[in-house]
């Protein structure tokens, strides 16, 4: 690593302290590339983990049942003991080509010229705004992670009586979460007719004696300075609850606010960025991994992609990597709402070996792979949306000039 | 809820009785123009401000557009406001380190019915004295915004409207204001008051009485009902019309250049697409007529149907994230023009209705009524050394506190709002005391994420030093 005034060159510079990114760390060092920063905007590093109070974390990565914040506690020591260097309260302002960084510090800018640049910077879930809910904007509308901030780092309660809009894994989070700081909610919310997450999680409810009301949707929400209710529908009928407060949990969005801002390509199917299966972004001095990817995965999942990707840079600058052409693009029909990653090298072993795909909807059917001449997979399968289903590549017979993939879904 | 400031100085001094020349009534953009033009004049000034921070009402939200007047109706009251407005802002905006955007505007024809409409705006716009408005056509459009669809038909180029910033600009009118020897009570309702032919007595429901030889009421929204409840009568019905907005992502900025307008209706000057001052993209107004004057909730009917409409204009937009919305209410009255009274007998100047120009208009707006109010009164002396505030930057083409060393700590990611800013927001001359005054003085949680990853940090920082806590207890605490 050299430092010349406010200038700074590395080999690799990781953008995202979390799970992703302190993995692909260690293993970077493991493979013996020296100068490695990772730069975290927080003032401690971890990730999304240091605030999930709750277990399990880290029982594939440490053989054990840990809590968030210790999980990411054993993270961060993992990258450190292996020679990475954190550099926490580091924003990257500005993505620029060939691995030029712009960064602020509470000491000034500096610019970062590094080889690789891996963009880690997790997900997160969508707020009240983007998903355009009807009424007031009183205090007390908030998400599961900030919650999750609020009671586990903080220690601070923003209501007492709130409504959780969505059943997703993450829902039952923020009633755990919700408990934790002696918070009641009144009732779990759910469009459809059962829980997106899991069986048995609504069980978690059900012990709580949180009623999940199905079929129901949230209509607006009422309150002048503070929440004071929020009107839901059920069966086209219109009723009131008293609340105050309501949690948005789940609808996660890749955290791609930086990266949109750059040159780099962004999937507007998956909504994180755009890779090939040895994770290269639209400019190959670029890699992504963890859940930039796509909305969501676990926190161990993102561990594996950090260390997969962490050892394809590694490879990239030893110029065991393939050069990205010729490409094939995977497009997507709905139901299917995503496909990572977005374009495949014919003929390579290496790099992510299975594509994984969503689904925005229950669908029960023919899952199938077209390429320019035809039908080349498919399986019968019924899926709901928030399940992995994942496709091993090497079980796609890619042929040399194809240009696109078709996934899509005979019901 | 009552409040008192640092800045209060009638409260401190000795327990004689104040005599203020002039109450505003409002701490709107126009109440705080108002107090501006009056002290720079030599008035002593008091602002009465029933919202816990100026900017509760109408000027909380709109669309940040510097109006040039091209489109005014001509010969009104609103288009000589506009344009002294327009002119006196580029004359002090540099030093009060107040941004602006010089965008430049289209009037876009979508229709040949509109199309055929350009010619008369640009007549019109030449009558208004806007001489540098020109048609320019369907090439010429698309050349310089390449993003915006190709179904558009032609245009009215209007140079001169810009963007700046809503809320920095009238909080720099007061905070020199109060510089300068303005009071300002927040917490303030205005409630009722005897006149005795030369002093007003004012009540609030819950504070002591002001007095003051003139008023003038700067009430918004609430305009009508002032006059009525302490003049026994009002001239003028304010009736609330609602615009709804989106912003869109940062990254959409980059798909326009100039305001796309659309070629006005009778009732509302229609949907804008603008880049704002903070990077964004906003989208909007909508124009709904609603009897409540203080309910501004948006609805996911009309965003839906705002966004459709974007798209149509600007099909990039499809793919682009929202990051926030919001309304905000015109006070547009019975008829089109401000509704601007003298009360000579009662010692009173009503600005009413100042409904959707008068982000601009205000300054202009200020010295109007100031010359009114001069043919009434005594003259003042005006004061010899002014001090004008330099205000926090947070524009987002202009350096923000973030670039500089020192800052501490990065508290809102999305936006980049610094601890340092927070800090000097909660203690400057005119404080932030609630979390909306804090985000229109910092930005913060007005990005992306919309305070999933900032607001634990920002409940903590801020605790007990806002009106409303952001949290109301600590885990642990013994609360019922
Ligand atoms: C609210 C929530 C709850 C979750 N709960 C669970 C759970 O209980 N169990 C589970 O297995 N999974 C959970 N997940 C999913 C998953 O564990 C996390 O998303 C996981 O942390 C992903 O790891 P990551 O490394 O991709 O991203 P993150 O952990 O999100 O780490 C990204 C890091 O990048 C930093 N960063 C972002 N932008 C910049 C920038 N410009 N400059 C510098 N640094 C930057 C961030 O500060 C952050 O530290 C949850 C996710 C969320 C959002
Ligand atoms: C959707 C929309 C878009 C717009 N776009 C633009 C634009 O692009 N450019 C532009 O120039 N203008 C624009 N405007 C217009 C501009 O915002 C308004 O003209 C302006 O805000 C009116 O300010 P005001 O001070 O008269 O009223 P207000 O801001 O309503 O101020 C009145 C204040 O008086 C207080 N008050 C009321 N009653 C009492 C009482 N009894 N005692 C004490 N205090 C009291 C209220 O709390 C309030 O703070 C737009 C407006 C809207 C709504």
């Amino acid at each position: 690593m050299t430092m010349s005034d406010n200038h700074l060159q590395v080999d690799v510079a990781i953008i995202g302290a979390g799970p992703a990114g302190l993995a692909a760390a260690t293993e970077l060092r493991k493979r013996g590339i020296k100068s490695i920063i990772i730069l975290e905007r927080e003032s401690e590093a971890g990730g999304i983990p240091r605030h999930c109070g709750h277990p399990p974390f880290g029982m594939r990565e440490f053989y054990r049942v840990l809590t968030g914040p210790k999980y990411a506690a054993r993270l961060v020591e993992q990258a450190t003991n292996a020679g990475a260097k954190i550099l926490t309260r580091h924003s990257v302002t500005c993505i620029l080509p060939h691995g030029e960084l712009e960064v602020a510090t509470p000491n000034g800018m500096i610019n970062i010229a590094a080889k690789r640049v891996l963009i880690a910077t997790g997900v997160r879930e969508k707020p009240r705004s983007a998903r355009l809910v009807t009424g007031t904007r009183p205090q007390g509308i908030t998400t599961t992670g900030a919650l999750q901030s609020m009671i586990y780092l903080k220690g601070l309660i923003p209501f007492k009586r709130p409504v959780i809009v969505g059943t997703e894994l993450v829902s039952f989070s923020a009633i755990m979460t919700a408990f934790k700081g002696g918070i009641k909610p009144v009732a779990m919310i759910e469009k459809n007719n059962r829980i997106t997450a899991r069986h048995p999680c609504e069980l978690i409810a059900s012990f709580k004696h949180v009623p999940i009301y199905f079929n129901t949707e949230l209509e607006t929400i009422v309150g002048t300075s503070k929440v004071e209710g929020v009107n839901v529908t059920h069966n086209g009928e219109s009723r009131m609850i008293d609340c105050d407060g309501v949690i948005f949990t789940g609808n996660f969005t890749p955290e791609v606010s930086l990266a949109r801002l750059s040159h780099l390509k962004i999937d507007p199917a998956s909504g994180g960025l755009e890779i090939d299966q040895f994770a290269r972004c639209s400019d190959p001095a670029y890699f992504a991994a963890g859940n930039i990817l796509r909305p969501v995965e676990t926190a161990g999942w993102s561990y594996r992609e950090g260390r997969t990707v962490g050892a394809l840079i590694a490879d990239d600058l030893e110029n065991n990597l393939p050069t990205n052409e010729p490409e094939i693009f995977c497009k997507c029909e709905a139901p299917i709402k995503l496909v990572v990653p977005q374009r495949i090298i014919p003929g390579q072993s290496g790099g992510f070996n299975k594509l994984q795909l969503r689904v925005t909807r229950a669908v029960k059917g023919k899952m199938i792979i077209e390429d320019d001449h035809g039908i080349i997979w498919q399986k019968n399968m019924s899926v709901i949306p928030e399940r992995r289903i994942l496709i091993p590549l090497s079980s796609l017979d890619l042929k040399e000039g194809t240009k696109i993939l078709k996934f899509y879904f005979k019901e | 809820m009552s409040s008192e400031t640092g800045i209060d100085s009638s409260r401190s001094g000795a327990k004689e009785r104040e005599i203020y020349d002039v109450a505003i009534v409002g701490g709107g953009v126009v109440g705080c123009a108002i107090a501006r033009r009056f002290v720079l004049e030599g008035a002593k000034v008091i602002l009465l401000e029933k919202g816990v921070d100026i900017l509760s009402g109408a000027s909380k939200a709109n669309s940040a557009i510097l109006h040039t007047g091209f489109d005014a109706p001509a010969g009104s009251l609103e288009l000589q406001c506009v344009q002294a407005g327009y002119k006196e802002y580029l004359e002090i905006f540099r030093n009060f380190n107040l941004p602006i955007l010089k965008t430049s505007a289209y009037v876009v024809a979508w229709t040949e019915e509109q199309l055929a409409r350009l010619p008369d705006i640009e007549k019109h716009a030449h009558q208004n004295n806007v001489t540098n408005v020109h048609l320019i056509d369907r090439e010429a459009l698309l050349k310089s915004e390449p993003h915006l669809s190709n179904t558009a038909l032609g245009a009215v180029a209007v140079p001169g409207e810009y963007v700046i910033d809503p809320w920095s600009s009238p909080l720099g009118y007061l905070t020199q204001a109060v510089l300068n020897g303005a009071a300002v009570r927040f917490g303030y309702d205005v409630a009722g008051g005897q006149f005795d032919g030369d002093t007003w007595q004012l009540k609030s429901s819950t504070q002591e009485s002001i007095h003051t030889k003139f008023i003038i009421n700067c009430a918004g929204l609430y305009g009508d009902y002032l006059d009525q409840s302490l003049l026994g009568k009002s001239e003028f019905l304010i009736k609330p019309r609602k615009g709804q907005f989106i912003v869109y992502d940062k990254s959409a900025s980059a798909l326009l250049n100039a305001i796309i307008l659309p070629v006005p209706t009778e009732r509302t000057k229609g949907i804008v697409l603008t880049r704002t001052i903070f990077g964004n993209l906003l989208l909007g107004p909508t124009a709904e007529e609603q009897d409540d004057r203080s309910n501004t909730s948006v609805t996911q009917n009309e965003l839906e149907n705002l966004k459709i409409a974007a798209e149509n204009m600007v099909p990039d937009l499809k793919n682009m994230p929202v990051t926030a919305t919001y309304a905000g209410l015109r006070p547009a009255s019975e008829c089109k023009e401000y509704r601007v009274f003298e009360y000579q007998e009662k010692n009173w100047i009503t600005a009413g209705a100042i409904r959707s120009t008068g982000l601009t208009s205000s300054l202009g707006l200020a010295s109007h009524i100031f010359a009114q109010y001069s043919k009434m009164t005594k003259p003042h002396t005006p004061p010899e050394n002014i001090k004008t505030p330099k205000m926090p930057n947070l524009a987002e083409h202009a350096p923000r506190d973030w670039t500089q060393p020192g800052y501490g700590e990065i508290v809102c990611h999305c936006e980049m709002v610094t601890k340092r800013e927070i800090d000097n927001a909660l203690s400057s001359v005119i404080p932030a005391h609630d979390l909306s005054g804090l985000k229109r003085r910092t930005r913060a949680t007005m990005g992306s994420c919309q305070a999933f990853y900032c607001s634990a940090r920002l409940a903590e920082l801020t605790k007990n030093r806002l009106s409303h806590d952001l949290s109301i207890a600590r885990n642990g605490d013994d609360n019922e």
